[in-house]
């Protein structure tokens, strides 16, 4: 045993020696549900009234801190996760370091509001540029607005390669073999050199739930939290004033469609649907 | 000449709707604003694809390459940085699609070109450009603009325009582009194969009658309830998207745009929200019947008949109604 150094990467598990220690950065948002909430444009008509909301990590992120997880156990090395945003969003952070990883950091100042994908992905890049990696998970979009922009748009900023709408990583000699979801069914597997950037899909595994020693254990530890000047930014460079787009207003879509609602108590609408049911034909 | 840009899609030897539903947006504008239609077309053998984008466009530009049978964003992105800064488009229009959401991000951002993504509606006002995007499950849009640039880039929802071929056809020019790939383009990322999900005993694609069940479910243990519905109604059982991801239901009973497309008599959503990547595999349907406790529930925009309550209240009483009616 005495010959087996741990060296950058190689490591020793039950006597085995294990290469490829990874050190994985996850990208990680806190994100209002609305699938089943009233959602209502606020006085400033450029967001939607979040009071009253239910938070949580947002649903790709949740399968992306899995796939570091998952990665750490097989090759060793540390996760971080990295969010950007306000102090609400240490929950997202600490229920991270409960499932496991083992540093959270938080960049934010008051300037960053307004920051549109690319500028948010300019700030992750501001603080991971000066960070030791080998590869960086995002989830592949987030439930809010949608963009589906951050990661492939970091992996831009630091000069590596990239795959989004992952399915399926396997770490081997360097780099990483992808399968990437298309449409109808369909999957590419390609092969990515590390360190890269992977925007992971939902579906790829089965997130682990928190436990409550996990919990007590995330409590203790220190969130790093990086403003504007630790970051090496100007106010010029974030939030609406650095955004290359604008949210200019929010507006409820029209509807085109009419649907007919069915009312009444349970055995009215099952009446009422089967009529219609016989009405179309269609039993 | 003032110009607009569409990236033509293709895969396993076939054009995508998408490029057909871009080119139809992009005329719009064209006609609009008064610029020129340009498509670019890369890939290998190809050609035949470039005579039909030539009814669509001004100017199919085709680059063929052996090396990008198959999509590779890292091939596309120097190929297209190539062109745009050659050509300098005002407007440049990739699919919000996997091929899209893996190109888009670093090419507008290795130009510095203003992009904003998934949109379902745009317009040029007094010179400015206006992107519309669906966000928060689809319960609200947005309008977005743009920092003032030489380029601006979006990439565009399936199904957010309604393809149409222009009459007269375009007849528009092809024009051969040298490959500018080396190997070099090709190390850091590299296609390897297709893989196609495992074919299940049920079609859900051929069904006359389908009951979907959504995230509203809950639980697991909770899905019979909704398969003895779908019996009931002499239909198969299909799922979104989450129901799947979780494990619930195999694969092949996934209704959407990663999934199947289905073109039923009826279609039943029960505890499904109606994300468009959901919608988009049910366009073909007859009649849409959603359940769902949120009135604002984005399914009802489609549906023809809705229910507005809690499925395990009111889905046991219509499975018992449509029983007592067919026992008759
Ligand atoms: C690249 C990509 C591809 C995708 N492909 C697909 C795809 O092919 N198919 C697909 O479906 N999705 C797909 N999605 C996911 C899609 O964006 C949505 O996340 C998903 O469709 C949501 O599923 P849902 O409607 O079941 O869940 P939710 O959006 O969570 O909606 C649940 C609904 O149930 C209702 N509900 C809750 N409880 C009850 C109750 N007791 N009674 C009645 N109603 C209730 C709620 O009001 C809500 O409307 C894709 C996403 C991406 C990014």
């Amino acid at each position: 045993m005495q010959s087996l150094h741990e060296t950058e990467n190689v490591f020793i598990k039950n006597g085995v020696m294990v290469v490829e220690k990874m050190d994985i950065i996850v990208c990680v948002k806190h994100v209002p549900d609305t699938a089943e909430a009233e959602v209502t444009i606020d006085p400033s008509g450029r967001d939607i009234k979040k009071e009253g909301l239910p938070f949580d990590i947002n649903e790709w992120d949740n399968y992306a801190i899995e796939e570091a997880l998952l990665l750490k156990e097989k090759h060793g090395g540390k996760v971080t996760v990295i969010t950007v945003g306000p102090e609400e969003y240490n929950e997202t952070l600490r229920k991270c370091l409960a499932k496991g990883a083992d540093e959270a950091i938080r960049l934010y100042d008051e300037s960053f509001k307004g920051s549109d994908g690319y500028t948010t992905a300019k700030i992750l890049y501001s603080a991971i540029k000066n960070m030791k990696f080998d590869l960086i998970l995002t989830g592949a979009m987030a439930g809010d607005d949608g963009y589906a922009q951050v990661g492939v748009t970091l992996a831009e900023m630091l000069g590596i390669p990239h795959a989004s709408l992952v399915k399926k990583v396997e770490v081997k000699d360097g780099w990483v073999k992808v399968n990437r979801e298309l449409e109808g069914g369909l999957e590419e597997v390609a092969e990515v050199k590390l360190p890269a950037v992977l925007a992971i899909q939902t579906g790829i595994n089965e997130p682990r739930y928190v436990s409550i020693a996990g919990i007590r254990r995330a409590a203790k530890k220190e969130i790093k939290v990086l403003g504007l000047a630790e970051l090496g930014l100007s106010k010029e460079e974030v939030g609406e004033l650095g955004s290359p787009t604008r949210l200019e207003r929010l507006f409820i879509p029209e509807v085109t469609k009419k649907v007919e609602f069915l009312t009444g108590d349970p055995s009215e609408v099952a009446s009422k649907l089967a009529n219609v049911l016989k009405e179309k034909g269609v039993l | 000449m003032v110009e607009v840009l569409v990236l033509a899609e293709h895969r396993k030897g076939e054009l995508r709707d998408i490029t057909f539903e871009m080119l139809t947006g992009a005329r719009k504008i064209c006609d609009k604003i008064g610029a020129d239609l340009t498509v670019a077309l890369l890939g290998f053998n190809v050609k035949e694809f470039a005579k039909e984008l030539a009814d669509y466009a001004k100017q199919v530009l085709i680059v063929e390459d052996e090396r990008i049978k198959e999509f590779n964003s890292e091939a596309y992105q120097k190929i297209l940085a190539k062109i745009i800064g050659e050509r300098k488009p005002l407007l440049v229009m990739i699919g919000h699609t996997a091929i899209g959401m893996d190109l888009a991000p670093s090419l507008a951002t290795s130009l510095n070109i203003p992009l904003t993504t998934d949109c379902i509606g745009l317009d040029f006002k007094d010179g400015k450009l206006y992107a519309i995007r669906q966000i928060y499950s689809g319960k609200v849009n947005a309008e977005i603009t743009f920092k003032d640039a030489e380029t601006y880039m979006v990439t565009i929802r399936s199904g957010a325009f309604q393809p149409e071929k222009p009459e007269p056809p375009m007849g528009g020019g092809i024009i051969n582009i040298p490959s500018p790939l080396t190997d070099e383009d090709f190390a850091v990322k590299k296609f390897v194969e297709y893989v196609e999900e495992a074919k299940g005993e049920i079609d859900i694609s051929a069904a006359d009658i389908v009951v979907s069940v959504g995230r509203g479910i809950k639980d697991a243990k909770n899905i019979p309830l909704v398969e003895e519905f779908a019996k009931a109604v002499g239909g198969v059982l299909a799922c979104s998207r989450p129901i799947v991801d979780k494990g619930w239901l195999p694969k092949d009973r996934q209704v959407g745009i990663s999934g199947k497309t289905v073109k039923p008599k009826l279609y039943i959503a029960v505890g499904i929200s109606g994300a468009f990547q959901h919608l988009a595999g049910i366009k073909g349907s007859g009649v849409i019947i959603a359940v769902n406790k949120d009135p604002k529930a984005p399914i009802f925009r489609v549906a023809d008949y809705g229910i507005v309550d809690d499925l395990f209240k009111v889905i046991p009483v219509l499975k018992d109604k449509i029983l007592e009616l067919k026992g008759k």
